[in-house]
């Protein structure tokens, strides 16, 4: 696995309007690591991760991606009945010249990243009439069809029954894992973090965040802090496998 | 989430090698019937031989000169620029309502229209005719889309949704400033003369205004045909093009001024022809599906066949002539209707 650094974010400031987003970020990532991001709705997860992607330009900083970047998008609409093929195909943009559109080698590269992620029967079925699961591994694999080193996912297990998240973070360890991608993600739930995550960024405000080795960063204290109500550790028993889970209504409800 | 059965909602729903070949044939099928209609009854054996006579010459002549004439210099010119307009029109429809990820929208939304057809009022209120009324349409037109864009345009970012609202706001401009030339233009000679040409006739074209609205609907039409690909790419919206490295800015850009050189070519030769770039592209979604690379020759060819039926009832219907506008607003206003009701009932056109 490759040792250097795959993201470099150098005191990142993004301002939307006058609110400033993220002031002063600075971290980075190994290639070969998963990064979760955790924080409040409205903190800048996906300003962060629109940075990452070269969506959003940074008002001031640097972030600096050594490799391609495959981005996948919190659940998705599409406009029109595309097919699967179609969107998928898509990811090959970077591959396909401006007056260009696919030939055989892009169809062959998405016809094996569907098969990877074993979608491949669905190749002809109309995207919007997908489940929410099937969507994402649809949005997976037009992100992993650009060929890229580092994938970036907005929330990827958002709206997902537990059958589905188990589905979406098992795909996203085996690609670190058998393919030697490096991930972001953004989540809500601890426990995606646990389970996969190397690396974690708690996001608590424009300049107060926390960033470092799962084990260490995931913590009750931290956790509490970053969320404003207890949250406390649990064993699952029988194993040595453990979760946070929030201490609901055990103090008064601050309204944000 | 409505459930439709999976392979008839699916993008391919028949063999996509076939229709255009298909969708072709029928194009010069119609074209070949729309020459025998009118007053001078032909038949098709005898117009196919009049026209094959010009690549193969014959050796016995089996038709009158003046059966030639009335093919060649009357209803061929005229069936010929129905066809080009009505290809370039749905084209850029198509390309439009993609580019806007809305499938609601149509090449008067971008403010070419109303801005060529100010361009073209002014001309008639001035007494200018011919190819200077054509230039300043033309000009007008291309001037408008200028305007939505620099409108539209905040810190060299274009939004797609400001992009629209510009458009909306620089074609009421021009459509009220048309009221005023209106207004002020003399009520026995100009007005007529304005309200006839602002609803679209291709009664009197030659030749020379087949080939003046083929420079420009052709070209613009080959640019939008190349950038395919990235018409599909720009309906995921600009965040997800901009991830996936797509050069968001100059597609729009390019996609934008292909489209006004269709539609302000359109009108400064033929008038406002509303409704064929709204309505045309859905039928061929419904062929083809929605991927452009199938789309837009789809979209193209039906919206020949359909202006050049459009336009033999024009012609043939009364006996003075109905302008084409009516006609296709007549048409397009319905079929609009049930578009809108069937997006409805799918549960929102994201599904449609």
């Amino acid at each position: 696995m490759a040792a250097g650094p795959i993201i470099e974010v150098e005191d990142l400031c993004v301002a939307r309007g006058r609110a400033t987003v993220l002031d002063g970020y600075s971290f980075g990532l190994r290639a070969g690591g998963i990064l979760a991001v955790l924080g409040s709705n409205g903190v800048g997860k996906t300003t962060l991760l629109n940075t990452l992607t070269h969506v959003l330009p940074p008002s001031r900083g640097q972030v600096r991606v050594h490799g391609q970047t495959g981005f996948v998008p919190q659940l998705f609409d599409v406009p029109f009945s595309y097919s699967v093929l179609d969107i998928a195909l898509m990811g090959r943009a970077r591959h396909i010249g401006l007056f260009g559109s696919p030939r055989q080698r892009d169809y062959r590269i998405v016809r094996q990243t569907l098969a990877l992620l074993g979608i491949e029967s669905l190749e002809t079925r109309a995207f919007n009439t997908l489940s929410g699961g099937q969507r994402q591994l649809v949005m997976i694999a037009q992100a992993l069809a650009s060929e890229c080193d580092l994938l970036v996912l907005d929330e990827p297990c958002a709206a997902l029954d537990y059958r589905n998240q188990d589905v979406v973070l098992d795909l996203l360890a085996r690609l670190q894992g058998d393919h030697g991608k490096t991930i972001v993600f953004s989540t809500h739930i601890p426990q995606h973090a646990i389970e996969i995550a190397t690396d974690v960024l708690l996001m608590a405000g424009p300049k107060a965040y926390r960033i470092g080795p799962a084990a260490e960063v995931m913590s009750e204290a931290h956790l509490s802090d970053l969320y404003g109500l207890p949250i406390g550790r649990a064993e699952f028993s029988g194993t040595d496998r453990h979760t946070f889970a929030p201490l609901f209504r055990s103090t008064e409800p601050q309204h944000a | 989430m409505v459930v439709i059965s999976d392979e008839a909602r699916a993008g391919v729903r028949l063999a996509p090698a076939l229709v255009t070949p298909a969708l072709a044939a029928l194009l010069v099928a119609t074209i070949l019937v729309s020459v025998t209609l009118g007053r001078y009854d032909l038949s098709v054996a005898q117009v196919a031989a009049i026209l094959l006579d010009n690549v193969i010459p014959f050796e016995t002549v089996t038709w009158e000169p003046v059966q030639e004439l009335v093919v060649e210099q009357v209803r061929l010119p005229r069936i010929l620029a129905a066809v080009v307009i009505g290809f370039g029109l749905a084209v850029s429809g198509a390309a439009l309502q993609g580019m806007f990820r809305n499938p609601l929208v149509d090449p008067g939304i971008i403010g070419v229209t109303s801005g060529a057809g100010f361009g073209g009022t002014l001309a008639i209120l001035l007494g200018l005719t011919g190819s200077v009324l054509l230039a300043i349409a033309f000009a007008f037109g291309m001037g408008s889309i200028l305007m939505v864009k620099m409108l539209a345009t905040v810190r060299r970012r274009t939004s797609m949704l400001t992009l629209v609202l510009a458009g909306v706001v620089v074609s009421a401009f021009f459509t009220a400033a048309i009221s005023v030339a209106k207004l002020l233009a003399d009520p026995f000679q100009k007005l007529p003369a304005i309200t006839y040409w602002l609803m679209g006739s291709i009664a009197s074209s030659d030749y020379a205004d087949v080939l003046l609205i083929s420079v420009a609907v052709l070209p613009a039409s080959l640019v939008i045909y190349l950038l395919r690909f990235q018409i599909n790419i720009l309906s995921l919206g600009e965040e997800k093009a901009r991830a996936l490295g797509t050069p968001v800015g100059l597609v729009q850009w390019m996609i934008l001024i292909a489209t006004a050189v269709i539609s302000a070519g359109v009108v400064a030769t033929s008038g406002i022809i509303g409704w064929v770039g709204l309505v045309i592209p859905h039928a061929a979604r419904a062929l083809v599906g929605a991927s452009h690379q199938r789309l837009l020759p789809a979209s193209g060819i039906i919206g020949a066949i359909y202006l050049l039926l459009v336009d033999d009832v024009a012609r043939t219907a009364t006996t003075s002539e109905i302008p084409l506008g009516i006609i296709t607003a007549l048409i397009g206003v319905p079929v609009f209707a049930l578009i809108l009701r069937r997006i409805h009932a799918h549960g929102g056109w994201t599904n449609y």
